[in-house]
């Protein structure tokens, strides 16, 4: 059951951002600040926990679930620190995704070369 | 059923115009959602089979997507899925490290610093400035409401 919510939860925010891109003609990076932005409003809300909880990974998968990571973090970090948690929260709880893109992407970038077109 | 020439053409800008959005939407729609089967599979075996705290687990996920994402960027493979998933291969975690692989590797030409380091933000670093600047003013509007 929870294979089929990821599925159409996920499915579904890929085809709206589909449809906004085949509608506005925006570039893919706008669309992933502006899922970013988004997830981040939606997270700072309280809204995107009840997203997640029907699709699981069908919500945290897509770039708009790392907005609201950053979010969620933030507000437990002043929560728990005060202050100083403006600037550690959003990052904290997101340090192993940028990690593991700044890693992943050196390693793969430095052993495999790109294809001749 | 014969056309004109002009009804000829204007059918094939309405179907031509029209078909696509759809086409596009249902494979974003069937790939996305594949993606993210991949990463409930990932989170059950996180949390289920090795007994991982559910946080944990999630931030693993990601960290293995976004392996995925970068390995099969570097095995010129993303690419090949993309050009027919569109946003179901750009909106998941996995787009997001193929835009930071992708680059780099094309640029890497250009030296190890400038072309591969510096080139591999050109699409993730709108990202994240606007991802963390979007959580810190979060934080500051939390925080403010918190003094009241």
């Amino acid at each position: 059951m929870d294979y089929i919510n990821a599925f159409w939860v996920g499915g579904l925010i890929c085809a709206i951002a589909q449809i906004i891109i085949d509608k506005t003609k925006i570039m893919p990076a706008r669309i992933l600040v502006l899922y970013v932005i988004l997830g981040a409003v939606l997270g700072g809300l309280g809204i995107y926990k009840y997203i997640e909880n029907i699709g699981g990974a069908g919500a945290t998968v897509p770039i708009i679930g790392f907005g609201n990571t950053l979010a969620k973090g933030v507000i437990k970090a002043v929560d728990e620190k005060g202050f100083i948690g403006i600037f550690t929260g959003g990052v904290t709880a997101t340090s192993a995704g940028i990690c593991a893109a700044v890693f992943f992407g050196m390693i793969i970038s430095l052993f495999f070369k790109p294809k001749s077109k | 059923m014969s056309y004109s020439k002009k009804e000829y053409s204007d059918y094939v800008e309405r179907k031509s115009q029209k078909s696509p959005i759809v086409r596009d939407t249902i494979s974003a729609f069937i790939v996305g959602g594949l993606l993210c089967c991949i990463g409930q599979f990932f989170l059950n075996l996180y949390t289920k089979n090795l007994g991982l705290d559910e946080e944990i687990s999630k931030s693993a996920v990601s960290v293995t997507m976004i392996f995925l994402g970068s390995f099969f960027t570097g095995l010129d493979l993303y690419k090949k899925i993309a050009k027919y998933a569109g946003a179901g291969t750009i909106v998941p975690i996995t787009g997001f490290a193929n835009s930071i692989v992708s680059p780099a590797m094309e640029f890497r030409r250009e030296g190890m610093i400038l072309g591969l380091a510096a080139k591999m933000f050109v699409i993730a670093g709108p990202v994240l400035v606007y991802g963390i600047s979007t959580s810190v003013f979060i934080g500051i509007i939390y925080y403010i409401i918190k003094l009241f």
